[in-house]
């Protein structure tokens, strides 16, 4: 392999990677406060490219930049996040795991149908978001869209630290997963902070959906089920319900999937999946999850 | 300065407290006494607002806390020190103390000097995770959580359960001089005898109903209380 393809695919693989750690963020926020693996969150993906379909033309028509359309995307991926937590969650969260599950496998079987009927089975293509040039630095060709929205997806992650580390909003954040009792008694509103983690999550799902369609511009009404998925491994890979873990798993996972494509193409599965139960063996709270505390 | 007035408490099919009635002056320490499993705990969750009652009364000055959103309790100055410490084991021990303040921040690093001053074994741990505090601790923490509220009033959940004799009676000792401080106690504990030598009144609760309350000192001296809390 040639440096210049090698370089490439780091690039590629973080780009990638970036992508689903940002979605797998959204997975295990939302795990670590409430134990609920939210299945419909990759269909939050699909929410938002779907808004940046129909919000990227409106921006450019009017003459401002097509990015702008990113913030369309987080308002309305964060109100249906919102409302799903609300009106679907939320009534069944005292009911046990089961219901729980299964509500969310039918929330995204219902907003994967919901999008074929409002936007049909056919993709579409998104315009193009960032349009900056490729450049070529010792004999390496580097598309700077794709440097623009790996900076983009680390800027996110580094903020989503600062804000849980720093505000109280984000240590509320961080207290209501350790102990609700313990929250409440602080004067936490619990219900409020799961809102809030919803919001969250679902906005970075947002960002996400910019950086894939940056990268691949297409949109059906079932690409959260392939995002979704290998988000989720790179969520438990990393530790589920740790927030350094989902963006270390996201990393691996796109760097895994840009290099095996490359050398054994057909053992893209095998690897990824293989990759998971080597790790879960060797440490079942993935790589940053604590082996004390609560059990996955 | 909390009234409880024939609260009723079930679990599902469980009752847990059949109509209780207790009072706590302002500046008193009153504990509760009780076999394991007669609802010690259960009166102050309910108190707070972690579980639900079915019916009676509680006020804590002048606020109905039945008809007040849990989170906002502490709002009034009521604060909990729950059974088992309930502290944030992955926070350090610093921003366990945050938390005791998240809601009334104003003057958070005077009370938190107070706190350090008072266990001067906290400061030296400030920068470890709360989590790996032995139990006596822990247990501190939970004490100078509580105190980060500036409360008027302290319910505690057992703070000497686990502890070390020697610690029992630095537990002890704490709960006296906050008190002293004119913050007002309800104390719960099953090591009677020293639960009674602090306070100023008792209530003994047997599974979900209170069947003796008097002046502490009366009770130490009380016959039944001898027999079945103080071995004697
Ligand atoms: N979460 C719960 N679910 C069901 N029953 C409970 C629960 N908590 C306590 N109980 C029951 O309520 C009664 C009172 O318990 P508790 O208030 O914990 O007593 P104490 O603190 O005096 O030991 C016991 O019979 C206990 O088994
Ligand atoms: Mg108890």
């Amino acid at each position: 392999m040639t440096f210049s393809l090698f370089f490439q695919s780091i690039v590629n693989g973080l780009n990638l990677g970036a992508t689903y750690a940002l979605i797998a963020l959204g997975y295990t926020m939302v795990y670590g406060i409430i134990r609920m693996i939210n299945f419909a969150h990759g269909d939050f993906i699909m929410i938002g490219a779907y808004t940046l379909f129909y919000t990227v033309p409106l921006m450019v028509n009017n003459g401002m930049p097509a990015w702008l359309a990113v913030f369309a995307a987080i308002v309305v991926c964060a109100i249906v996040g919102v409302l799903v937590e609300i009106f679907a969650y939320r009534p069944v969260r005292k009911a046990g795991p089961m219901s729980a599950l299964i509500t969310a496998l039918a929330m995204s079987i219902f907003l994967q149908n919901l999008a074929m009927v409002l936007f049909g089975a056919r993709p579409h293509n998104v315009a193009a978001i960032f349009s900056l040039p490729s450049v070529t630095v010792a004999g390496v060709t580097i598309s700077l869209n794709v440097v623009l929205t790996i900076a983009i997806g680390l800027a996110i992650m580094l903020g989503l630290q600062l804000f849980v580390k720093k505000t109280k909003l984000g240590k509320a954040m961080r207290a209501v997963p350790q102990d609700r009792d313990a929250s409440t008694l602080m004067g936490i509103n619990v219900n409020k902070i799961i809102t809030v983690t919803f919001a969250i999550g679902s906005a970075l799902a947002a960002v996400a959906a910019l950086m894939y369609c940056t990268t691949y511009p297409r949109v059906t009404n079932n690409m959260g089920t392939t995002m979704g998925m290998k988000a989720f491994i790179a969520a438990v890979l990393g530790g589920i319900g740790v927030i350094p873990g989902a963006m270390l798993g996201g990393v691996l996972i796109g760097l895994i999937e840009v290099f095996v494509r490359l050398f054994a193409p057909g053992w893209y599965e095998a690897v990824t999946y293989g990759t998971l139960i080597v790790i879960l063996l060797v440490k079942p709270s993935g790589i940053l999850g604590r082996n004390t505390g609560e059990k996955v | 300065m909390l009234e409880v007035k024939d609260l009723k408490v079930n679990y599902g099919a469980v009752q847990a407290l059949d109509g209780i009635s207790l009072t706590v002056n302002d500046g008193e320490i009153v504990s509760l006494i009780g076999a394991n499993g007669a609802g010690k705990t259960t009166t102050l969750r309910t108190i707070t607002g972690l579980e639900k009652a079915a019916s009676g009364s509680i006020v804590f000055d002048g606020h109905d806390l039945r008809k007040t959103e849990p989170s906002k309790i502490i709002n009034l100055k009521l604060a909990h020190v729950p059974e088992g410490r309930h502290i944030f084991p992955e926070m350090t021990v610093e921003e366990n103390l945050e938390m005791g303040a998240y809601a009334d921040p104003v003057g958070m690093s005077e009370t938190m000097q107070d706190v350090y001053t008072r266990f001067p074994r906290l400061k030296e741990r400030r920068r470890q995770l709360a989590g790996t505090l032995s139990g006596g601790e822990q247990q501190m923490l939970a004490v100078g959580r509580a105190l980060m509220a500036k409360p008027k009033m302290i319910l505690m959940d057992e703070p000497s359960m686990g502890l070390s004799p020697l610690l029992v009676q630095e537990i002890f000792d704490i709960i006296q001089e906050v008190n002293k401080q004119g913050i007002t106690i309800l104390l719960v504990e099953q090591n009677a005898q020293m639960a009674l030598s602090i306070s100023d009144r008792a209530y003994v609760l047997e599974t979900g109903h209170i069947t003796i309350q008097g002046k502490a000192s009366d009770l130490l001296n009380d016959e039944r209380v001898k027999k079945a809390y103080l071995g004697q």
